[in-house]
Formats: structure tokens, sequence, C-alpha cells
């Protein structure tokens, strides 16, 4: 196990290298430049600029120094904010996205297993027909719309909850719901629907009869032979869908006010801001290829079958 | 003799809805069992064997299947009509059951100690550490090399023929009456079935367990059981000894079942023997025999209604136009 994982992350540094050094070439290839606006700088004020980044350098020259800085932490200035670095940026919204995709995350899956396990066992019953009607609409309506639906019903109508802001302000952590609940919904209706389609896989399998006719109850059987093979999909999933969760929650950051990183990924990407979109690219990888570590060496514990060598 | 009967099924049918319409997976099944003795259930796949067995147990998956009548006694008692609760008090304690793919039946996530342990808490009242004791020696029984060890690993460290033990083993470790087999064999190279034939047959005989044997080889039966029943499109058609089965088969199903079971004492270069046709299929089946396509002795009114059961002598018994109307 100790040398799969060793092994498991050593396997990360070509990765990464991989992504770096296409991402980096990739960007350039893309038509426009950070000094290119709609105004037009004169071009003495750009040919300064690009002095001033080194970019005036040939391309490969700009990618070993740039390689040379990523390797010591440094993600350079960003060309738009120009008052903060890169690593600066990060720093403050990444961990805003980060508990804020937690929290959404923790709630969405929660909830999912419970209605999955209910639809489950409820087959074709009138709470499996809603349950599923629910994911349906979880999966199919934009964000942009439960959003503004909530912030409508439960801040304006009801006014239990702020309409928007972050933990930080006065109203504190009751900011977080209204956001973490719009961001968790089309995750939990994801994760509905997998737990109840691989519940209602493993109750049809033999080794559940065999269960059932050794007289366990049912709850037993539930909970001891049914639940860890029908959530072994789910945990899977999970991996990707917290990087997923976190990088993709723009829009749930635009529309409560939330100084996360999705905004900033956005924007740098439309401003050419190349080392903010690298800075980005690299801690999301990073943060990706880590989730997928961390799921399969979670598998290992939780299915017997898998030996790592 | 009635003394000695622990289970009676009588008229019991069991019915699935469909799409295609109703299938009459078992209709109208009757048989018992005696302490201690082995009975044997053969026929095609899709005779209402196994279904007949889930039935006895109330394992039915419901929907689409349900019990749609008959009495099945424990004792004098109706399992079918018993609650929840009290069923489970049944299940793998009084009557337990053995199933045909052993590399399916086991949890694949839980180690056999577990499996084996829970059983045996959940009837005998045993603490775990007792239980542990009792299922080690359960394994040991069942020819199972170091036991100490084996149990506390999972399924996939086995191979089919020693999971068919395991099997064999958490089946018989709560002394139940009453063991069903449902083709333990089937999925197992011939020479393991031989010994798992063979276990079986050692261990119910030590505990005084009954046995349930369902197969479609005459081969299996013939070596094992006491009493055999023929069943065909979800009904017995012939029950007797095992001897009078083998010796002077009476219903034309048995008859070619017999014939096309290849034999060593014959010297002719021959082709073996088999039924022809298919067996039918049984959504919607018509009141009539269902064998007449394939029998060669059928009479107009094979085609007409389904024949009586007669019996023969004691224990006896066939259902078959041949045989007259009932007398």
């Amino acid at each position: 196990m100790a040398k799969y994982i060793i092994r498991r992350l050593l396997s990360l540094i070509p990765t990464m290298f991989i992504i770096i050094t296409l991402s980096f070439f990739l960007i350039r290839v893309a038509p426009g430049g950070p000094f290119s606006g709609e105004k037009g700088l004169p071009e003495q004020v750009q040919q300064n600029l690009l002095k001033k980044y080194h970019m005036d350098e040939p391309l490969f020259r700009q990618y070993l120094r740039y390689f040379g800085d990523v390797l010591i932490g440094n993600f350079g200035p960003s060309l738009r904010y120009k008052e903060s670095s890169v690593n600066e940026l990060i720093a403050q919204g990444f961990p805003n996205s980060i508990i804020l995709g937690t929290v959404a995350l923790a709630l969405a899956t929660f909830a999912g297993i419970c209605v999955g396990i209910l639809s489950a066992l409820k087959q074709n019953r009138w709470q499996d027909y809603s349950a599923m009607s629910l994911a349906v609409i979880g999966i199919s309506v934009p964000l942009f719309v439960i959003g503004p639906v909530l912030q409508l019903v439960f801040a304006m109508n009801l006014k239990w909850l702020p309409v928007s802001g972050w933990i930080f302000s006065r109203a504190g952590l009751k900011t977080l719901i209204l956001p973490a609940l719009t961001l968790a919904f089309p995750y939990f209706a994801y994760i509905a629907r997998l737990s109840r389609a691989s519940i209602l896989e493993v109750l049809r399998s033999d080794y559940v009869r065999t269960a059932r006719s050794k007289g366990l109850s049912e709850g037993i059987v539930i909970r001891r032979h049914v639940l860890k093979g029908a959530l072994l999909p789910i945990v899977s999933y999970l991996g990707p869908a917290f990087a997923g969760i976190i990088t993709g929650s723009i829009v749930v950051e635009s529309i409560f006010f939330i100084p996360g990183i999705g905004k900033i990924f956005v924007q740098s990407a439309l401003n050419r801001d190349y080392p903010l979109i690298m800075g980005e690219v690299i801690v999301y990888s990073l943060f990706l290829v880590t989730m997928n570590f961390l799921v399969d060496v979670l598998y290992g514990f939780l299915d017997p079958r898998i030996a790592y060598k | 003799m009635t003394d000695d009967v622990i289970l009676q099924v009588k008229d019991l049918k069991t019915y699935f809805k469909l799409d295609e319409g109703l299938l009459k997976a078992v209709d109208g099944v009757s048989f018992d069992i005696k302490k201690g003795r082995t009975l044997g259930i053969v026929g095609e796949s899709g005779s209402g064997k196994s279904v007949t067995n889930l039935a006895i147990m109330k394992l039915i998956p419901s929907p689409p299947g349900w019990i749609a009548g008959g009495e099945v006694l424990l004792h004098g008692k109706d399992i079918l009509k018993m609650s929840d609760t009290e069923i489970r008090e049944i299940r793998g304690n009084k009557i337990s059951m053995i199933f045909q793919d052993p590399m399916t039946c086991l949890n694949p996530f839980l180690r056999i100690s577990t499996q084996m342990i829970e059983t045996i808490v959940l009837h005998q009242g045993l603490d775990k550490k007792a239980a542990k004791d009792k299922a080690i020696e359960m394994l040991k029984l069942a020819g199972i090399p170091a036991p100490e060890k084996r149990i506390d690993q999972y399924p996939h460290q086995f191979s089919g023929g020693m999971r068919q033990r395991v099997m064999i083993a958490m089946a018989l470790s709560c002394n139940p009456e009453i063991l069903i087999a449902d083709e333990p064999t089937t999925a197992l190279d011939v020479t393991i079935q031989a010994q798992i034939l063979e276990l079986i047959n050692e261990l119910s005989e030590r505990l005084g367990t009954a046995v349930i044997l369902i197969t479609h080889s005459l081969g299996v039966v013939a070596g094992m059981c006491d009493e055999i029943c023929v069943m065909y499109a979800g009904r017995i058609v012939e029950k007797a000894n095992a001897d009078q089965i083998f010796g002077e088969p009476k219903h034309p199903y048995t008859m070619g079942l017999i014939k096309s079971v290849p034999r060593l004492d014959k010297t002719t270069k021959e082709r073996l023997y088999s039924i022809p046709g298919q067996p039918p299929n049984v959504i919607n089946l018509p009141d009539c025999c269902p064998f007449f396509p394939r029998c060669e002795y059928a009479k107009d009114i094979c085609k007409q209604k389904y024949p009586p059961v007669s019996g023969i002598s004691t224990g006896r018994s066939v259902a078959c136009w041949l045989y007259g109307g009932g007398n």
C-alpha cells in the first residue's frame, strides 16, 4: 500500500509537467494578448509593457523562465490586477471557493444518498417518483434560475436569510446557506440518481438474496450487505465532483457576491491574463489529480478485492 | 410415518405478472419432506424448481411475483401465513439455502467471519467470540483447511469449490432441519461437483438434516436422493422413490429423461437420445398437458385437459392420461 501511494505521488510529477507545458503554449496560440484592449495603446507603451513582463523574449525562453518561477512557487504578477500577484489573488479567492464547495458537496452527498436509498427501497411508488422528479429538476434547471428563486423566497419574502454577502460580513455563517443549497442542487440530483440505480442493482444481487435467506432483518441487510457495495460508484464520482464544484461555482459566486476563485477564473481567460490563467490552471489541476488520487486510495480500503501493489 | 414429516408443501402456486402475460412458474406443487431424508427435484431450466423453493422461504421477488395459493406447513404451521418477523426466525435457522453460483452468493465486501457470525449470533444467541468458534468448527467440518486463518479472509480469496464449502458451512451452522440446495454443483468442475455432493450427503447425515436437492441432472439425484419429484412446466409430473424412478419410470417425460442419460454399459455407437422439441413457454399456458407436443404416447385428451394426479402406490404418483383419469 505504501509503495503504491509513493508511486502514485511520483506519477503526479510528469502529469503536472505535461499540464503546465501544454497550457502555457495553448493559451499563447489563442489570438489577442493581454494588452490588445479595445482602446489600443500607443505602440511605444505596448513595447514597454511587453518588455516589463519579459514578453518580448522568444517564447521558449519565456517558458523556461516561467517554469523556473513555478518551481519555487511563484506564479508571477497579474497583468490585469496590477496591484496584486497571482499568488495573492488565488490565496484570496480559493479558500472561499473551497469553503462553499465543501459545504455544498457535503450537503449534496448526504441528501443525495438518503434520497437515493429511499427511492430504491420504494421503487415505483410515490416516494420514488417524487424524489426522481426532484432530481430531474435539479439536473435540468440552471443555477441562475435556482439561485434567484431561493433568494426571492427565503431572503426577500420570508426574510430568514441574507440575500447575498459572505461569511466574513455581519450576517456570518447564514450567508453560506443559500449559495451552498443552490450549488448543491444539481450535484444532489446526480448523486440521488446514481445511488438509486446502484442500490437497485445490489438489491437484486445473489449475495443479498443469501443475506435474506439467512433470516437477517431488512435493516441489517440494507446497512451491512447493500450499502457498502452500492456506494462505491459514488465515492469515485466524488473526486472529480469536488474539483468541479469548486471551480464551477462562478454562477453562484456572481449571484451571491462571493469573493471566490470562479469569477477570477473566467475574467482571466477573457483578459488573456496569462500568468493568472496559468496559476489557476495549475492549482485546479493539482486539486483534481489529488482528489482522484485520494479516491483511488479510499477505494482500496472500501473494496477488499482491490489489492495495491 | 407421518410423525417424521417436517415440511408439507400443499398445492403451492407462484405466479409472476410480466409484460408478456401471466407466468405460472409454479402451479399446484405438493410434496412432503421427512426428517433426515433427501428429496430430489429434477427438471429442465424454467420448470419451476427454484421458484418452488424460494416460495417455501417466502423469498419470491415481489413485484412481479407472488404466491397465488397453497400451504407450506412446517410442523403443521403455515409459513406463508407468518409475519415477516416469524419467517425470519425460520430462514437460516430451521430452513437454510445454498445456491447455484458460489462466486456471486457471498458478499464480496465482507469477511467470511462477518457473514458466518451474523447468522449464528442472530439465531443461536451466542456472543461473537463463541459464534466465531462455532463458525470455525463448521468450516472445518466442511473441509476448509486452516479455518482459523481462512475465516478472516474475503470471498475472492477462495476458489469456487471452497466458496461452496463456505456456503454449506454457513447454511448448516444453525443446525437447520432442512437444507435447500438449489443446483449446488452446476457452476463447479465435475471433480469438485462430486466432492460437494459427498459433503452435503455426509454433513446432512451427521447433523440429521433433511435435504431438498434441486438439480437438472438425473445423475446427481440418482446417487443422493431417497425420493424424487420430476417437474415440468411448473408442476410435478411424477413423484416416486429413487429406485422406482430409475427402475420403472411411468411418465413419458421421466422415461425420456432417463433415456437421455449417457451410459457406460452401452456399446453401440448410436446417438445419445434427446427428447424432441423444446420446453413449453409457460406464459399463458392453456389447460392441456404441457408435454403433449413432445410426447410419443400423446392422445386426444392430452390436448384438451391437464391430466389429474393418479396415485399408483404409497408415495408414488404420476400426472398422465396414460394412467387413467385419476383411478
